[in-house]
């Protein structure tokens, strides 16, 4: 076997080493008639050569973004991710080392965590992020769980235009915990009146910016009256290249910034793994989940960077701990502040034009599709349509056709009167050709 | 004539040279300044053709302000973060006897596999008939997971091992709900000797916790369970093999008492690599296990995530699995993505859980094979007990020189009145070029080390980590402090200031402010 | 004339009259190690005897507080907050945590006075 290096002269003579007679001598403590003599009933180890082939063929019944016109969001997005990062991302030094408990041997991992955190902070306008969270979902609802923390409230209240899995877990979550969740009808046109759902028994409420359907929201007004009741605005974006062209969730005065950082330098990975982004305000630090890594000295005074307040984990406060997580995102976290680092602040705000300019390219077209109307009057670079017909039956026939048209909403939200509405993302892998391909088919299937 | 031109060709004698440089680096290592010193405003790495001109659609809300973000351009970014990585340890550079964190080789050919463009480049959310054969490597890979450890079902979406934890205990709260004992059936026990995650996940759930106290030999046992059981008890979380590195012996017969008294068996995962084709944990009376993808099936740790933590559960839980799933429908497989219609207990992630994970995950086990999987838990054990029979003179075994698990679990005793402590101990190891094993943790140890070698490690890796550890071990009981004190001196960094660090937090790069000349300012 | 009891958390209580300052004693800062962050309750509370009345943390643990015995919040130490490392260095000094205004005297004969404290603390240790 390629990857154990004792062979069995070694074996036997650390057995005789150890002083028992054979290796299950050592598994004496499991209940002798559950200890398994053979091998399970299962295949047997295969070289690189095999492996590749059994897993090559699942691969090639997929089929690949890259391989399509391609038009799929709706809370992942499809981006060119330059070369050199997954070359960094697959150094051994980042890729097989652990969590940095031991700073004297890790700066490596810490330095680009706290170049992480101030990335995250500077781009949603907030003071301090965190290292990551697991994913834009999971760290919606860790954001509930502080503000109620915050707050002393339990009572969160959910804008119709939160991205529907990230609002299903957030609902689990709050079943689970006995908290009471708001959920607001699902609002297509970033109508909804959220402002008459905080009073003064609301914890948090959790709006998403650009929202599920597309639209950029405008939080000023929702933050306002959060402050005035003593609760919380958690902004939410599943898009995170939209921060370079919209205004930070900071700026219109959100609390907690929480969203998906897949779009730079992930993968789609089919939804996982991804990174979650999480900021919030200096005056909460001490509420927020998640792993830390803070600026130091060492004892000859140079600058070096350690893991801190800790006290808040689980491997500290045990049962009284602010989250259970112990573990963060760290080599998607890496892979997003490479790709950061080479975009800069130049590079950010012009791919985000290009993704506008794309989208806005694509709903012009798309409104002179008889038995298509484009809903959003403004949007980043995702937008919905209303077809005539079944969303989902015509994003399947567009499929036969491969290309891959976008998100039936009924796919998140079956029953709700949605039937008929597309999520369309574009972005600037999308070509004019690729366009033309999509305007051309779905004239055919409509 | 004769050429005497150029340079001499053996070293003539040995300088001295007292550690310090002009520009801080130390030979071949660098020291790194943050992006935001380097980097700047008007930077990129990234070449991007402005888009022709177009009418924005951002309505009232497009960005004026500016973000602060550096860049850089290709070379200056190689460099930043080839730099930094060279201040990590790493498995691939030296042993990494961490302690249930099991760091084992990570094969390469699993990274490749991950990036098929079949697998990293499609999106959860496109057609499921474009992605056939990526639901049928998560059923293959959810095979593979039942098969091993004899249970009824398994949740593949948790994205990390306390995310799986999380998941099977919510399973159980759905359980009791559904026998209307929502309300009785409130408190979990957890004994002393658990990961801080247990106690955690149970009372973010909404659980009381209760402790179980452990036994003088290192085990739970079963009087103890007892005498907590009771109609108010949900269940019990247990760590098999235990944070001590022990097989819990009497695990049927609690997992009966638990039983019996209408609870369910959680069993916490993290250890399952030291048993794996050994014993099959359904087999023991478990409900439900988390399985760490990241230590058991080697996808990487990858300096703290992402993880992967599917949870296998048995028949008394499977319905109440999460969504999303995958079920079978003759040739076709399709997604359950909503919970109408079925006892789910509601959803963990958006999509469908670390399919990247998966990949790596499958890829391993089937480079195993059920044979190899055998043989990589009895090599892992094989090691430790080996590090156990050949320190067991010197270092002191909390629970007496008997066999152990994947891992061997040492406490301080044989450190009193040497002046050295277990942290002391462990800093001096960096010093050798390894990473320190696991410190303070179990806690129900005294000054606890706790080292697990792994399958991966070759016998004269071994023994050149044994007789390290010997030579630091008798340099401590000769009460040569000055070799730990202080450790490590050879570091890319000494020891940091973490009272410094949390008492008044630094958690991001400010712009420093500008240095004003008082006497120009007069 | 005022007098000092111990509990088994090893907090201290400092009696003046109805009112105790409240505070951990030097072997329980040497336990924490350095402190770097209190979390002190609002004055005007009334707290339980053996209820949580603070935080305190050091890098690498963080323990309640529990108050000593019953009683309202009169004044907290707000000098730790800004300098936590006066918790170890003058616990019974400079680094008090908070006045109480004692509602039930009786309750003191339950804690330990100095000379127990101190038998306590080497069977501890």
């Amino acid at each position: 076997m390629r990857y154990l290096p004792l062979t069995d002269l070694d074996r036997s003579d650390m057995l005789a080493r150890i002083g028992v007679g054979h290796i299950d001598d050592l598994f004496a403590d499991v209940p002798s008639p559950l200890l398994l003599k053979q091998p399970l009933d299962l295949p047997r180890r295969k070289g690189e050569i095999d492996v590749a082939r059994a897993l090559g063929r699942l691969a090639s019944r997929n089929v690949a973004a890259s391989s399509a016109p391609f038009f799929v969001g709706a809370g992942a997005y499809k981006h060119h991710v330059p070369a050199t990062v997954d070359h960094l991302v697959q150094r051994s030094e980042f890729l097989t080392s652990y969590t940095p408990y031991q700073p004297e041997i890790s700066q490596g991992t810490l330095q680009y965590l706290f170049e992480f955190q101030t990335q995250v902070a500077l781009l949603t306008g907030m003071d301090v992020a965190n290292a990551s969270m697991y994913d834009g979902s999971t760290g919606t609802a860790e954001a509930v769980l502080m503000a109620h923390r915050v707050t002393r409230r339990n009572k969160a209240v959910l804008s119709g235009g939160l991205h529907p899995h990230y609002a299903e877990v957030v609902r689990t979550q709050s079943h689970l915990a006995g908290d009471d969740v708001v959920t607001l009808d699902a609002d297509v046109s970033a109508s909804e009146d959220i402002l008459s759902q905080i009073d003064a028994t609301t914890s948090c409420v959790v709006v998403q910016t650009p929202d599920f359907f597309g639209n950029p929201r405008d939080l000023c007004a929702i933050a306002e009256k959060c402050h005035a009741n003593g609760a919380l605005l958690i902004a939410v974006f599943t898009e995170v290249v939209s921060l370079g062209a919209l205004k930070s969730p900071g700026a219109m005065g959100a609390d907690i910034v929480v969203g998906e950082g897949q779009s730079i330098g992930n993968a789609l990975n089919f939804g996982g793994p991804y990174v979650g982004l999480f900021a919030t305000r200096t005056k909460y630090v001490r509420q927020m989940p998640g792993r830390l890594c803070g600026e130091t000295l060492d004892a000859e005074g140079r600058r070096g960077f350690v893991l801190t307040l800790s006290t808040r984990e689980q491997h500290i406060r045990r049962d009284k701990a602010t989250s259970n997580i112990c573990t963060n995102s760290g080599l998607c976290a890496l892979a997003f502040t490479i790709h950061l680092s080479l975009l800069g602040e130049a590079g950010l705000k012009r791919l985000a034009r290009i993704n506008h300019a794309n989208a806005v390219k694509l709903a012009d077209m798309l409104a002179g599709v008889k038995g298509v109307e484009v809903l959003n009057t403004s949007f980043f670079n995702e937008f919905t349509i209303r077809v005539a017909g079944q969303a989902a039956q015509i994003v399947e026939k567009l499929a036969t056709k491969n290309i891959l048209g976008g998100v039936p909403v009924s796919r998140l939200l079956p029953g709700k009167g949605c039937d008929d509405l597309i999520v369309l993302a574009n972005t600037e892998v999308n070509t004019d050709e690729d366009r033309a391909a999509l305007v051309a088919a779905l004239k055919e299937v409509l | 004539m004769l050429n005497n031109q150029g340079r001499p060709t053996a070293p003539k004698k040995l300088g001295a040279h007292e550690g310090k440089t002009f520009s801080g680096h130390r030979g071949l290592l660098m020291e790194e300044a943050l992006i935001f010193e380097t980097g700047r405003i008007d930077a990129t790495g990234v070449d991007l053709d402005e888009p022709a001109a177009f009418t924005p659609r951002l309505g009232t809300l497009a960005r004026e302000e500016e973000i602060g973000l550096p860049g850089l351009s290709e070379p200056e970014t190689m460099r930043h973060y080839v730099r930094l990585s060279q201040k990590n340890y790493a498995i691939d550079s030296g042993l990494y006897p961490l302690g249930s964190c099991t760091m084992k080789h990570n094969p390469r050919l699993n990274e490749s596999m991950a990036r098929l463009p079949g697998f990293a480049d499609i999106h959860p959310l496109q057609p499921q008939s474009t992605v056939q054969g990526a639901l049928a490597l998560i059923e293959e890979l959810a095979g593979w997971l039942m098969a091993l450890t004899n249970m009824e079902a398994v949740a593949m979406s948790p994205k990390a091992g306390a995310h799986g934890e999380y998941c099977g205990m919510a399973a159980i709260k759905a359980a009791i709900e559904a026998k209307g004992e929502g309300a009785t059936r409130r408190v979990v026990l957890v004994p002393e000797s658990a990961h801080g995650t247990n106690p955690a996940t149970a009372a973010a759930i909404g659980f009381e916790v209760r402790s179980v106290p452990a036994g003088e030999d290192g085990n739970v046992h079963p009087q103890a369970v007892r005498a907590l059981m009771g109609p108010d008890v949900a269940g019990i979380m247990l760590t098999n093999p235990n944070t001590c590195g022990l097989f819990e012996r009497q695990i049927v017969e609690i997992a009966q008492i638990i039983h019996e008294g209408g609870g369910y068996f959680y069993c916490d995962g993290a250890n399952f690599n030291a048993i794996v084709g050994k014993v099959r944990p359904g087999d023991l009376g478990i409900d439900a296990m988390h399985i760490n993808l990241h230590k058991t099936f080697s996808t990487p740790h990858g300096g703290g995530g992402p993880g992967s933590g599917p949870v296998v559960l048995s028949s008394r839980l499977a319905p109440f699995a999460p969504v999303p799933f995958v079920r079978r429908n003759g040739d076709h497989l399709a997604l359950v993505e909503d919970k109408v219609g079925t006892q789910a207990l509601g959803r963990l992630t958006a999509f469908h859980g670390q399919m990247g994970m998966f990949v790596r995950a499958l890829s391993y086990i089937l480079s195993h094979g059920a044979d190899g999987l055998k043989q990589a838990s009895e090599d892992a054990v094989l090691n430790a007990n080996y590090v156990r029979a050949r320190l067991a003179d010197l270092m002191s075994l909390p629970f007496g020189n008997r066999p152990c698990m994947h891992e061997v679990l040492f406490d301080d005793t044989w450190l009193k009145d040497t002046g050295v402590t277990t942290l002391d101990f462990a800093k001096a190891m960096i010093d050798e070029g390894y990473h320190p094993m696991t410190m303070y943790f179990p806690l129900v140890v005294h000054g606890a080390m706790l080292i697990e070698p792994t399958e991966s490690e070759s016998l004269a890796s071994l023994e050149l980590f044994i007789m390290t550890l010997r030579d630091l071990a008798m340099s401590a009981l000769r009460g040569e402090t000055a070799r730990f004190e202080g450790a490590p001196f050879l570091a890319p960094r000494k020891r940091l200031d973490e009272t410094r660090a949390a008492r008044a937090p630094v958690l991001r790069w400010t712009k420093p402010e500008p240095i004003v000349d008082a006497q120009a300012a007069e | 004339m005022s007098q000092t009891r111990y509990t088994k958390d090893h907090e201290y209580i400092r009696v003046d009259g109805d009112v105790g300052i409240v505070g951990i004693t030097d072997f329980a800062q040497k336990q924490l190690g350095d402190v770097v962050f209190v979390e002190l309750p609002q004055v005007g509370k009334s707290v339980a005897k053996g209820a949580e009345a603070a935080v305190v943390e050091s890098v690498k643990a963080a323990s309640e507080v529990y108050a000593p015995v019953a009683g309202e919040i009169i004044a907290v130490n707000g000098d730790i907050e800004g300098h936590p490392g006066l918790v170890n260095e003058d616990p019974s000094g400079k680094g008090w945590f908070l006045k109480l205004r004692i509602a039930d005297a009786s309750e003191l004969s339950d804690l330990m006075d100095e000379a127990a404290y101190t038998a306590f603390v080497s069977a501890c240790s």
